[in-house]
C-alpha cells in the first residue's frame, strides 16, 4: 500500500486527522487505469478523489494538467477550489489550482489553455469547449488523472453522455489517462462502473462504510394533509416547531413553485423572525450567492430549498433534513438525507411531510425502502444521437478527423457501445448534409470530405457558432424577471416563458420569497414592481415534476393490497378503507377502471401508478381513441397514481382502449400535434445543432418573430418522416416527459386483466383528482367547436356576421 | 370554400383560411411574405441545415388555393423570396411549379424588404398596385387608405375559456387590411403590438387562418409588448 508522503502526515496529524479506510484504499489504488469510489454523503469522497493526485504532485510538481476534476455543478468547482486550495498552502506545496466555468473571465480562459493549472476544475459543459479548440492536444498533453465527482447524478442525464463522449475524445488525446468517479450510494454500482470505463475495459469498484441507519420518519401534523396539491400549507406550524428545535434545517421541495410557496407561507407564520432563507435555480445568481454565504456563516437556521442544493456543496452544520410532498424518488430521497449531519459517523436525522393523501401512502412506502436500502433506479437505454452529433460538431471544431477513428472513440462509450456503424453514419451524414431525403445542400455542407477521406467544417467560421451552442441543458425558454428601474432594475431570478405568456399587468406572483407585479415586457425581461400584498393573484409558475419512481409505485400497490394499514395516520387508513368498502384497491397486476357521473358529465378513472409523465400520456393516447369512437371527451387530469378523464359519454368497455398495438399506434399518431413532443424534438434540435439556443430565444419586441421550431417539426413529419431527428425524437418518447416506456411497463404487468367497476358517484381515491389542478383540455374537434362557440357569440355582439 | 366574407374600399372580399384573400370581382388572389428560399438563405448566413421543405410546402398551398379560386390574377405583396439569391437558387423542381402556377395568370410580384429588386422569374414587378380605388403594397403606409399590404407577419392570441389559441390572422379596418405571412416558414407578430397602434384605427377586426376563417374584434391595441 503507497504511504502518504510525510509532509501530509504532518498536516494530517497536525490536525488530528485520520483518513477514512476507503481513503487510504483510494490511495492505494492510485495506478488504477479506471476506479469507481461508492460512498455515503459526508464521507471525504472527493478528498479521497484528489489524495492520489496531491501525493503525486507533492513529490513532482512538474508543470502540466496533471488532473480534470468535473463536477455537474459550477459551484460545487468553486467549492472545491477552496477546500483544495487550504490544504495545499498550509503544506507549502506548489500545486496550481484553477477553476473554470462559464463564469470564468475571458482571459483567463484563454492562459489557461495555453498555459493549465495543475489541477483544473470544471463541468461537462467547460471541457466540450476546451476539446472544440485546435489546440486541445497542447492544453491536454501529460494528463494523468480525471475525477468525475457526482457520478451517479451525471450518468442520468445527458450532461454525463455527452461527458462519456468528452473522456473518450481525451483517452484518445493522452492514452495512459486514468479514470476515478465519485458516487453517492446508488443501487446498482456496476451499471455506474460501465459508464464510467473505457469500454470494453473493467473498472474496479471500492465501496466505502454505508455509515449508521438514518433517523427517518414521517412529521406529525395537526391537521390532515389536504386530499390534493402539493403545497403542505397544512405543516408550517409543525415545521416551525422543527425548525426551532434544530441548529439548522434544509426544507426540500419537488418543484421551484412549491419551494417559493412554502417559503412565503413560512415566512408569514414565522412570528419570531428567525432567519430563513430560499434557494433554488430560477433564482438570479446573486441572490443565491447570498443564501449560500449567509449558510456558510451559520447565520440562517433554515434553507427551503431544491434540487439546486441536492449535489454536494458542504453546508457546514445541518442537523435536520426535511422533504416537502413524497420523495419520488428513493435514491434521491437517500441522498437528501445525507446532507443532515454532513459528519460520516453521525446518523443523519430526516422527517417527511406528505402534501396530500395519496402522498402519505408514498412517503410510507419510501420509508420502507430507505429501511430496506432498496434504491430505485430506472436503465437510461443507449446513448442518445443528438449527442453524438452534437459531439461530431465538436469534435469538426478541434480540427479534421477521420470517421473510422471518431467511430471507434465513440464505441469506447459504455452508453455507445452497441452503436452501429450505420447508426454513425446517418450521425455524420447529418452533421455534413442535414441528413435530408430531398439532397439540398450540396453546396453549404456543414462537414465536407477532403480528399483524403477526413472530414473538416466547410467555412472555418462556423465553429464558433458551434461553441455558442454546446451542451445539453433546456435552459431556453426562460426569461429574466427585474425589478423595473430606469437602468434595468435588480435581477430577481427567471421563469418560464410558458408561464410569462399567461400573464397580464397587474397579475402578482411569487419570486425569490417576495410578491411581485408584472409590468410588462421589455426585450425579452419582464418587469415587475414589488407590492405588499399577502397573497399572490396568481400562485405558481410551473417546474420541472418528478414522476415517482417504478419501484416506489410498486411499493405502494403492495402497501394500499395490505389487509389493515396501522402505518398510516387514521384519516388516511379510514379513506382507503372507505375505497375497498365501495369499489376496489389498484393492483400491480391488474388495472382497475372506475367510471362514475359527476356533475353531469361521464368520468372515467384509471388506476395506472406509472408516474405523472406516462399518466399524463396515457390520458392523452386514451382521449384521443374516445375521440374516435365518438365519446367526446372534454378533458383529463394525471397523477403519479391516476388518470380520470371526463366527456360527454360513458366509456361502456375500456379492454379496446388498452391494447399495446393501439395505444403505440396512437403515440404514432399523436407525435403529430402534441405539444410535449414538440418540446422534445425542440430539445434534440437545439442539442443537434439544427437550431441555435440563442437565435430560438432571441425575440424582440417590434418585429415579427422567428418562426418556431414546431414549424420544423410539422414540416419534417410532412415531407420526411424518417428523418434522423424524428427517430430521435421518437426515441426520446419512450423517456422524459412522454415516457411510453413505463406504459408498456404498465402494460406488461397488468396483461389484458383490466377490472371496470361502475360506481353510482364520486370514488374515494378518485376524488382527490377531482381537485387537481393541470387540467388537460383534449384539442382537436372539441377546440374548433369552442372556437365556433367563442364565434357566434362574438359575431352576435359584434353585429357582424 | 372556407373564408370570411367583407366589405372594404366599397368591394366585396374574401379571408381565406389559408391566409390568402380573394376579390372575386376581379378574380385577383393576394398572398403575402411567401419567403420562398428562406431555408437556403439560412444555410448560407447560418450555416444551419433546417429542412429544406418550406418552398414545396408553400406552392403547394398557394396551388391548392389557386385551384380553389380559379384566380386570374395572382398579387404576391412582397418577401416573396427570403432574398434576391433565394430567388436564384430555386431548384428546377420549384422554378417548374411556379411556371405552372403563372400559365395563364396574371402575376405581379410587389417588391419588399427581403427581395428590392426585380427577380430572375416570370410575371411582372411592381413597387405597388393599384386597382379599383385599392392600392397594394408591401409596408403599409399610414397616410394611406384603401391599402393592402403584408410584412408584419400578424398573429392573434385569443383566450377561449381558459385556453389560449394563437394564429396567423389577417387584420381589417377602414383604412387598410394587413395580409398573414403565407409563407410555411414564417413567425408571427402578436397583432396587440405598438407596431399595429398607428396603422390600425379602432375598429379592427382579425380574421384568424388555419382549419376555418374565423373573424373577431379586436380591442384597442395596447402599449405593452405581449409575448407572442
Amino acid at each position: 500500500m503507497r504511504d502518504l508522503p510525510p509532509v501530509f502526515q504532518e498536516w494530517f496529524a497536525r490536525r488530528g486527522w485520520a483518513l477514512h479506510p476507503h481513503q487510504s484504499e483510494m490511495l492505494a489504488r492510485a495506478e488504477s487505469p479506471c476506479q469507481l469510489l461508492i460512498a455515503p454523503t459526508g464521507g471525504g469522497k472527493t478528498l479521497a478523489g484528489f489524495l492520489p493526485t496531491l501525493a503525486e504532485l507533492g513529490q513532482n510538481p512538474a508543470p502540466g494538467l496533471h488532473t480534470l476534476y468535473i463536477s455537474p455543478l459550477k459551484a460545487l468547482a468553486a467549492d472545491i477550489k477552496r477546500n483544495l486550495r487550504t490544504p495545499v498552502e498550509e503544506m507549502g506545496l506548489a500545486i496550481r489550482i484553477e477553476d473554470r466555468t462559464g463564469d470564468t473571465p475571458q482571459t483567463r480562459r484563454k492562459r489557461q489553455r495555453a498555459d493549465p493549472p495543475h489541477i483544473l476544475l470544471t463541468t461537462p459543459e467547460s471541457l466540450a469547449l476546451l476539446l472544440s479548440y485546435e489546440d486541445c492536444a497542447r492544453t491536454f498533453a501529460g494528463l494523468q488523472r480525471v475525477v468525475v465527482d457526482e457520478i451517479h447524478a451525471l450518468a442520468e442525464s445527458k450532461r454525463g453522455d455527452q461527458l462519456m463522449l468528452c473522456l473518450s475524445r481525451l483517452q484518445a488525446l493522452c492514452p495512459g489517462l486514468r479514470r476515478v468517479g465519485l458516487s453517492a450510494t446508488v443501487e446498482d454500482p456496476s451499471a455506474i462502473a460501465t459508464y464510467l470505463a473505457r469500454n470494453p475495459d473493467p473498472c474496479d469498484i471500492l465501496q466505502a462504510d454505508p455509515g449508521p441507519e438514518p433517523d427517518i420518519a414521517m412529521l406529525h401534523t395537526e391537521e390532515a394533509p389536504p386530499w390534493a396539491g402539493g403545497g403542505a400549507a397544512h405543516a408550517i406550524p409543525a415545521v416551525l416547531e422543527q425548525i426551532k428545535a434544530h441548529r439548522t434545517t434544509l426544507i426540500f421541495h419537488n418543484t421551484r413553485a412549491q419551494a417559493e410557496l412554502f417559503f412565503h407561507n413560512l415566512w408569514l407564520a414565522n412570528a419570531e423572525g428567525l432567519p430563513i432563507g430560499i434557494h433554488h435555480g430560477s433564482l438570479a445568481r446573486e441572490q443565491r450567492a447570498k443564501v449560500e454565504a449567509a449558510m456558510v456563516r451559520g447565520d440562517l437556521r433554515a434553507i427551503v430549498c431544491t434540487g439546486s442544493l441536492d449535489l454536494g456543496i458542504d453546508w457546514g452544520d445541518v442537523d435536520l433534513v426535511i422533504q416537502i410532498g413524497a420523495p419520488k424518488n428513493v435514491k434521491r430521497l437517500v441522498q437528501r438525507i445525507g446532507r443532515a449531519n454532513h459528519r460520516y459517523n453521525a446518523p443523519s436525522k430526516a422527517l417527511l411531510v406528505p402534501a396530500n393523501r395519496f402522498e402519505v401512502v408514498e412517503c410510507l412506502a419510501a420509508l420502507e425502502a430507505v429501511k430496506a436500502r432498496d434504491l430505485d433506479g430506472e436503465p437510461r437505454g443507449p446513448g442518445p444521437r443528438d449527442v453524438l452529433c452534437q459531439h461530431i460538431l465538436i469534435r469538426a471544431c478541434a480540427g479534421p478527423f477521420s470517421a473510422e477513428d471518431l467511430y471507434d472513440e465513440v464505441r469506447s462509450v459504455g452508453a455507445f457501445r452497441d452503436l452501429s456503424r450505420a447508426a454513425f453514419d446517418a450521425c455524420l451524414d447529418y452533421c455534413a448534409t442535414g441528413g435530408y431525403a430531398l439532397r439540398r445542400y450540396d453546396q453549404w455542407q456543414r462537414l465536407m470530405q477532403q480528399p483524403d477521406g477526413t472530414w473538416r467544417l466547410r467555412d472555418p467560421r462556423s465553429a464558433a457558432r458551434i461553441r455558442m451552442n454546446i451542451g445539453t441543458i433546456q435552459d431556453t425558454d426562460r426569461l429574466k424577471v427585474r425589478l423595473r428601474g430606469r437602468r434595468g432594475g435588480k435581477p430577481l431570478g427567471e421563469v418560464e416563458e410558458a408561464f410569462a405568456a399567461t400573464l397580464t399587468p397587474g397579475d402578482t406572483f411569487l419570486i425569490g420569497g417576495e410578491i411581485v407585479r408584472y409590468e410588462g415586457l421589455r426585450e425579452m425581461v419582464v418587469e415587475v414592481t414589488r407590492r405588499a400584498d399577502r397573497k399572490p393573484k396568481i400562485a405558481t409558475f410551473m417546474g420541472t415534476k418528478f414522476a415517482t419512481s417504478t419501484q416506489l409505485t410498486h411499493r405502494m400497490l403492495a402497501l394500499l393490497n395490505a389487509p389493515d394499514w396501522p402505518q398510516l395516520p387514521a384519516h388516511t387508513a379510514d379513506w382507503l378503507a372507505l375505497q375497498r368498502e365501495v369499489s376496489r384497491m389498484p393492483r400491480a397486476d391488474r388495472l382497475l377502471c372506475e367510471s362514475f357521473p359527476h356533475q353531469g358529465r361521464a368520468h372515467f378513472c384509471v388506476y395506472g401508478f406509472a408516474g405523472r409523465n406516462a399518466m399524463q400520456t396515457l390520458g392523452l393516447l386514451l382521449t384521443q381513441r374516445m375521440e374516435q369512437e365518438g365519446l367526446a371527451p372534454l378533458g383529463f387530469v394525471a397523477t403519479d397514481y391516476a388518470t380520470l378523464i371526463w366527456g360527454l359519454d360513458p366509456v361502456e368497455d375500456p379492454a379496446p382502449l388498452f391494447t399495446a398495438d393501439g395505444l403505440r399506434d396512437g403515440l404514432e399518431t399523436w407525435l403529430a400535434g402534441n405539444a410535449v413532443m414538440k418540446r422534445t424534438f425542440r430539445a434534440s434540435a437545439i442539442i443537434a445543432g439544427l437550431i441555435e439556443r440563442n437565435s430560438t430565444g432571441a425575440r424582440k419586441s417590434g418585429r415579427q418573430t422567428a418562426f418556431s421550431s414546431d414549424i420544423l417539426y410539422d414540416t419534417l413529419r410532412k415531407y420526411d418522416p424518417d428523418h434522423l431527428l424524428l427517430q430521435i425524437t421518437r426515441e426520446e418518447a419512450l423517456r422524459g416527459l412522454v415516457d411510453f416506456g413505463r406504459i408498456e411497463e404498465m402494460l406488461a404487468r397488468i396483461r389484458g386483466r383490466i377490472d371496470h367497476l361502475r360506481c353510482p358517484h364520486v370514488t374515494p381515491l378518485a376524488a382527490p383528482l377531482l381537485l387537481e389542478v393541470g387540467k388537460v383540455p383534449v384539442k382537436g374537434a372539441a377546440e374548433e367547436r369552442l372556437l365556433r362557440e367563442a364565434e357566434e357569440a362574438l359575431l352576435a355582439e359584434a353585429g357582424i356576421g | 370554400m372556407n373564408a370570411h366574407a367583407f366589405t372594404f374600399a366599397g368591394h366585396d372580399l374574401q379571408a381565406l383560411a389559408c391566409g390568402a384573400l380573394f376579390w372575386p370581382e376581379q378574380e385577383l388572389l393576394c398572398v403575402s411574405d411567401l419567403h420562398l428560399g428562406k431555408s437556403g438563405r439560412i444555410a448560407r448566413r447560418a450555416g444551419l441545415l433546417v429542412p429544406p421543405y418550406e418552398t414545396l410546402d408553400t406552392l403547394a398551398r398557394l396551388d391548392a388555393a389557386l385551384a380553389e379560386t380559379r384566380a386570374r390574377t395572382v398579387v404576391c405583396l412582397g418577401d416573396s423570396f427570403d432574398d434576391l439569391a433565394a430567388a436564384g437558387g430555386l431548384s428546377e423542381e420549384e422554378s417548374l411549379w411556379i411556371a405552372r402556377l403563372q400559365a395563364g395568370r396574371r402575376w405581379i410580384w410587389i417588391e419588399g424588404n427581403h427581395d428590392p429588386g426585380p427577380v430572375d422569374v416570370g410575371g411582372q414587378h411592381r413597387e405597388s398596385l393599384s386597382l379599383g380605388g385599392i392600392v397594394f403594397r408591401h409596408i403599409a403606409d399610414e397616410t394611406a387608405s384603401g391599402e393592402i399590404s403584408g410584412h408584419y407577419h400578424p398573429k392573434a392570441r385569443i383566450a377561449l375559456r381558459g385556453r389560449s389559441l394563437a394564429r396567423p390572422c389577417f387584420l381589417v379596418s377602414a383604412q387598410r387590411i394587413i395580409l398573414p405571412a403565407f409563407g410555411t416558414y414564417t413567425g408571427g407578430l402578436d397583432c396587440r403590438d405598438a407596431a399595429f397602434a398607428p396603422l390600425l384605427k379602432p375598429p379592427v377586426f382579425a380574421v384568424l387562418t388555419g382549419t376555418r376563417a374565423t373573424p373577431f374584434k379586436l380591442k384597442q391595441p395596447t402599449k405593452t409588448t405581449p409575448l407572442r
